[in-house]
């Protein structure tokens, strides 16, 4: 038959129209990693020259001219002690207020899912989780900074509870939802009150869920930096009082890395850049390890 | 305590009332912070809505020296960044998520390129800034920007002076940071899709190509839909990377390589700057209207992804 040709090389052209598609989607996946590499290949080879035990017991250093740094100036050397020390102040606090909420209301969307206000809420949780995080900022401005009239760690905790909330939230819901019914089921068939079911089955099962999501949430506002501008502001200092300006990691790094004028602010920022993926790595493994294989569904993404 | 058998019964049912009232009350609190957001940003920049009116949207001068705060200009910046960000996120980033999930096409390597993408999410913002403010405003302002005004000036799109910090080069860190979001989405959207679309398409001998042309992507088609939209929800909101590398300039931009503003970096780059009232309500309103941005295209976002997933593990 004559259509036989035909047929085989319209195959054939069928064929190489998927590799090259296939190829096109692996080139998308690659276009998509390298700019990962890139950054922290940048962050680690920039950042390691600052650090030194000094970076972190020491504040940032003065702006200096070239020859000021050659000289080696005491002034031209400095760290990110109150930016450390600033940033787990106001990451603490922020915890404080955002994992009894997010827990909270992680359980009433897992235990009252059908309820209108459940739906509602769970809504506007995913809303939340997406927003803007400078305009979260301005809220606690308007709220409190404009209040009190001046910036201060609590306003930066405040802005920070509402990022770290959606997240607590979410995870707390899902990794409850796995926990089986079969186990709820057998603790009320026990006569156990519903409050204690919750308390000491299902959230005692579920719990690496919330510890993963609780680490999340610590992971995504210590680098924060846009909403910590409006509310913290920023202090040469670590913070020795809640209602003043306070200095945060994130903060440095705008702060020193737009300094393009002065190359040891660079290097402060790059280093303080290389400190804060170090301690995003280890909470992402502690992460890993706390959820393991069974829960790896939980990630939420943020 | 005695152990009456009613005694217990009654505080059982107290015991869940209370657990209901606390777990429901953070519930609500959820709510409330977001219709506060909204209260608080009209609150605080009411002193500017009623100096200029609808004029802040449509009017393009900023001048803090004469009190005059118009925002159209940064407006336009956040429209052209965002757009130039899904422009190039959309293919890469719904690439990673075919990838990603249509696992008969792709076997290697599927599940550490997953978490390297979700790795690419979790570094933070001001972090891709510096990154860029450094090696990338260089690398575009030397070979990227050149080339494309040599081959592409003749548009108005490229006709400048390169400089590096630009709307171009902020679309392009934007790109990279909402990659992540359009490919996660996308994924679970892509997983959602059933297993017999698939099967009955390579029944008929179809190429993994085409099973993935003509049977999962038209059947997910308003999923990935909204999570492009998600993509821009983070485009349009996105502060700090944008700050560093937009160039920080009020007038309008006359090209895809002249410096420029967006909402946000104009909030953080002006914050402070002056102690004016006036001043602070402009910027507080430039938030409120990004939040009526973010609520819009998140309520449409989630709404269609929700649709989409609903019926299988909530992820996102």
């Amino acid at each position: 038959m004559t259509s036989i040709g035909q047929k085989g090389r319209r195959q054939s052209w069928r064929q190489a129209f998927d590799r090259i598609m296939k190829g096109l989607i692996i080139l998308a996946v690659v276009v998509a990693v390298i700019p990962l590499f890139l950054v922290l290949w940048d962050v680690v080879t920039q950042g390691l020259p600052a650090i030194s035990l000094n970076f972190f017991t020491h504040n940032p250093p003065s702006p200096c001219s070239a020859s000021e740094i050659s000289s080696g100036s005491a002034m031209c050397f400095g760290g990110i002690l109150n930016g450390i020390e600033g940033s787990f102040l106001m990451v603490g606090l922020a915890a404080l207020i955002a994992v009894p909420v997010g827990v909270g209301a992680g359980i009433y969307f897992s235990e009252w899912p059908e309820s209108r206000l459940s739906f509602l809420s769970s809504f506007t949780n995913d809303v939340l989780a997406e927003f803007p995080t400078i305009t979260i900022g301005l809220f606690i401005f308007v709220l409190i900074v404009q209040t009190t009239r001046t910036f201060s760690a609590v306003a930066g905790a405040a802005s920070l509870a509402i990022i770290m909330l959606p997240i607590v939230a979410r995870t707390t819901e899902v990794s409850l939802k796995l926990v089986p019914t079969t186990l709820r089921e057998a603790s009320m068939a026990l006569g156990i009150p519903r409050w204690k079911t919750i308390f000491s089955i299902v959230i005692s099962t579920g719990r690496s869920g919330l510890v993963t999501g609780i680490l999340l949430a610590v992971a995504r506002a210590a680098g924060e930096t846009a909403p910590l501008v409006v509310t913290a502001g920023y202090l040469g200092f670590p913070p020795s009082g809640l209602f003043q300006p306070t200095a945060s990691i994130p903060y440095i790094i705008y702060n020193f890395g737009t300094g393009g004028d002065y190359s040891n602010w660079v290097t402060t920022a790059w280093g303080a850049a290389l400190a804060l993926v170090l301690f995003m790595l280890v909470l992402n493994l502690s992460v890993k390890l706390f959820i393991g294989r069974k829960f790896a569904g939980v990630r939420a993404e943020i | 305590m005695t152990a009456s058998p009613k005694g217990k019964r009654g505080s059982s049912s107290k015991g869940d009332l209370v657990l209901k009232a606390a777990v429901g009350a953070a519930a609500i609190g959820v709510v409330a912070i977001l219709v506060g957001l909204g209260i608080e940003l009209t609150n605080g920049s009411w002193l500017s809505i009623k100096t200029f009116g609808l004029g802040f949207i449509t009017g393009s001068t900023w001048n803090p020296a004469f009190d005059i705060f118009n925002i159209f200009p940064f407006l336009l910046g956040t429209i052209v960044t965002s757009a130039l960000a899904l422009l190039l996120g959309l293919p890469i980033g719904l690439g990673v998520a075919i990838f990603l999930s249509e696992r008969r096409g792709f076997r290697a390597g599927a599940t550490v390129l997953g978490s390297l993408v979700e790795l690419l999410a979790a570094v933070p913002s001001v972090i891709y800034g510096l990154w860029g403010l450094i090696v990338l405003v260089p690398f575009m302002r030397e070979y990227v920007e050149p080339t494309l005004k040599t081959y592409l000036g003749f548009t108005q799109l490229f006709n400048a002076a390169p400089f590096g910090l630009d709307l171009l080069t902020a679309g392009v860190v934007l790109t990279i940071m909402i990659i992540p979001t359009i490919s996660a989405v996308s994924r679970d959207v892509l997983n959602a899709v059933p297993n017999s679309q698939r099967e009955a398409m390579y029944s008929l001998g179809a190429t993994d190509w085409e099973v993935i042309r003509k049977a999962v992507l038209p059947y997910a088609r308003s999923g990935i839909f909204g999570a492009t939209i998600l993509g821009l929800g983070r485009a349009v909101g996105e502060t700090m990377a944008v700050t560093f590398v937009v160039g920080n300039a009020t007038a309008i931009p006359t090209s895809l390589i002249s410096p420029g503003y967006t909402l946000t970096s104009l909030i953080v780059n002006q914050f402070g700057t002056t102690t004016d009232p006036l001043s602070d309500a402009a910027l507080v309103e430039v938030g409120l209207v990004l939040f009526m941005l973010a609520l819009v295209i998140n309520f449409f976002a989630r709404a269609l992804v929700w649709r989409m997933t609903r019926s299988t593990r909530f992820r996102v």
